[in-house]
């Protein structure tokens, strides 16, 4: 996947990615039209689909509100570039699909409209514009399997249809 | 080898002697709460999942808190997904208008809470639960779909940072401040994926509001879970803690969080420059009757400062009752402030209390993220209930002892 980076600071919050006042629905649509509102009222109009935030550490700290990854990826964010990640995100992230990953050497050095190149499979991130690469951080082979089926439902989904799982 | 509380309750839910910090573990859960804005994803995700009933009608809770009475059409529609979930599903613990309340309050209250027990909640509050010696985390829609359907949560076993507090605390000094305290002293991500186990003189004479008060917020340090001793369930005497840190309570004041994060704390002597538009004092934080007791003993024969909207939320209906019977109501009205119905409210911005642009609050709530309360542009201070009552009547951020 290739596209553009967004910048953000440390400590990017719940609210910032999704206000609670767009909190009376759960539909993706509706939430990607507000998505890093609070933040950088412009960021859906700068968004290409594609494209990848890059934030500091503790990145979707706050509530544990769902909407806020599933805003990202409704806006056609491809994945979330962080130093840390905040844990409910962090799982929030795994179970919807939406891929993050996590170098602090990458979030560091990635400048806002950097052209990125990442392959989700290896983790490897190329700055394209800067000409520099970038290991993430791999995950435990249980969340890799989580990622690998597409998330959390679909894990269940798999183990059920093998004859695991709840009947 | 030894184990903490966190351990031992993490141990007994996959059945395993022991665990260890690092470990990923499948566990049973004892309960499954949802609210009005996470529960509506969960059952769209339940209804992909192809189960034909939930792990345990009994076990699951569903608190549409957070927007009741429900503020709007889309909110409404919300609830009424939950409603019909609960309907079709056989799901004892729904809670309508009359019977709702804030969940963490609520819970708590009803004795849905035991010690030794493991809860998953898709709202992040949910570690208040800790302060009942329950091991307790906030999850997101998807891992509640998913415990509804199973009745299992996959967790990391966390490392520990053990509080050790003591010493007598100071004239107006509540739990709260206590809490701002440690999140001002590590951050809010000082204990990112961690338990935060609190323990001394100070934390074993404090209620059990204040304990729930203090576990609601160790998620605003990013912590996991927030854990006290309870009823036989303790950590042993050597078990592996990543810190312990000691802290002198007694050197502690009435803390303030400044915008827009909970750890940008200051001392109240340090803060009374700041002038406010409105004052709340409630949440699943502070809206306790304990709570409404210390508001009460403030606003008692003083009005509230004419530029100052000071509004009261009582977190459940039995808190309310309880207020009225006390005759707390009288003396809140009497001081010019109002009293609103059960609800999350103002405290993430919902309703009942939003602020324009530019307007500040003083709030006994847990967050003062950007537009947290309203406007993108409107600010929020954190603090114990006695400063937010003060304030409301010295219409700027003060302490009871300069009224």
């Amino acid at each position: 996947m290739k596209g553009i980076a967004h910048k953000f600071k440390d400590n990017i919050d719940t609210d910032l990615i999704i206000p609670a006042r767009y909190l009376n629905t759960s539909d993706p649509v509706e939430l990607a039209k507000h998505c890093m509102e609070d933040a950088d009222p412009d960021f859906v109009k700068k968004v290409s689909d594609g494209d990848f935030i890059v934030g500091g550490e503790n990145f979707g700290c706050g509530s544990s509100r769902e909407h806020a990854p599933i805003a990202i990826k409704a806006a056609g964010i491809s994945a979330v570039i962080a130093k840390s990640f905040a844990r409910i995100f962090y799982r929030n992230a795994i179970n919807i699909g939406l891929p993050i990953l996590e170098s602090k050497e990458a979030a560091d050095q990635i400048a806002e409209g950097d052209e990125i190149e990442v392959d989700l499979t290896t983790g490897k991130i190329k700055n394209l514009t800067k000409n520099q690469n970038h290991q993430a951080q791999s995950f435990p082979e249980f969340m890799q399997s989580l990622i690998n089926a597409g998330g959390l439902i679909e894990y269940i989904k798999n183990l059920r249809s093998h004859g695991g799982g709840p009947k | 080898m030894p184990q903490t509380i966190t351990e031992k309750i993490l141990a007994k839910h996959c059945g395993k002697k022991e665990v260890h910090p690092g470990e990923l573990i499948e566990c049973d859960v004892d309960l499954v709460l949802g609210n009005d804005i996470t529960a509506p994803p969960a059952i769209k995700q339940f209804n992909l999942i192809g189960v034909d009933k939930v792990f345990d009608p009994d076990k699951i809770y569903l608190v549409p808190d957070h927007f009741t009475p429900e503020k709007d059409r889309k909110s409404a529609e919300q609830v009424q997904m939950m409603r019909e979930f609960a309907k079709k599903y056989k799901i004892t613990h729904f809670f309508e208008i009359g019977c709702v309340g804030v969940e963490h309050a609520l819970l708590p209250e009803m004795g849905a809470i035991k010690p030794g027990d493991l809860i998953i909640g898709a709202d992040s509050h949910t570690c208040t639960y800790g302060a009942l010696g329950a091991f307790s985390t906030g999850v997101g829609s998807t891992d509640m779909a998913a415990a509804m359907a199973t009745g299992k949560v996959w967790l990391k076993v966390p490392e520990a940072i053990k509080f050790v507090m003591n010493g007598k605390l100071n004239k107006w000094v509540e739990a709260k401040d206590l809490i701002l305290y440690v999140i001002g002293l590590i951050g809010v991500d000082g204990a990112r994926y961690m338990t935060m186990e609190f323990t001394g003189d100070t934390i074993s004479n404090l209620s059990v509001e204040g304990k729930l008060t203090m576990a609601n917020m160790a998620i605003e340090a990013g912590g996991k879970n927030g854990i006290f001793e309870a009823d036989g369930w303790k950590s042993d005497k050597d078990a592996h803690y990543a810190k312990v840190i000691e802290i002198d309570c007694s050197k502690i004041e009435p803390q303030i969080a400044f915008p827009h994060l909970p750890s940008n704390t200051r001392g109240v002597s340090k803060s009374t420059d700041v002038k406010i538009d409105q004052s709340v004092i409630g949440s699943c934080t502070n809206g306790r009757i304990e709570d409404l007791r210390v508001a009460a003993n403030v606003l008692k024969g003083r009005k509230v400062h004419k530029d100052v909207r000071l509004v009261i939320l009582p977190a459940t209906q039995k808190i309310y009752k309880q207020a009225m019977k006390e005759g707390l109501f009288e003396i809140f009205m009497a001081a010019g402030g109002v009293i609103t119905t059960p609800s999350c409210g103002p405290c993430l911005g919902g309703h009942l209390g939003i602020l324009a642009e530019g307007e500040r609050a003083i709030a006994t709530t847990n967050r003062n993220f950007v537009g947290r309360m309203g406007h993108p542009k409107s600010e929020v201070y954190l603090s114990n209930v006695a400063i937010a009552a003060a304030s409301a009547i010295l219409g700027r951020i003060g302490s009871p002892e300069e009224l």
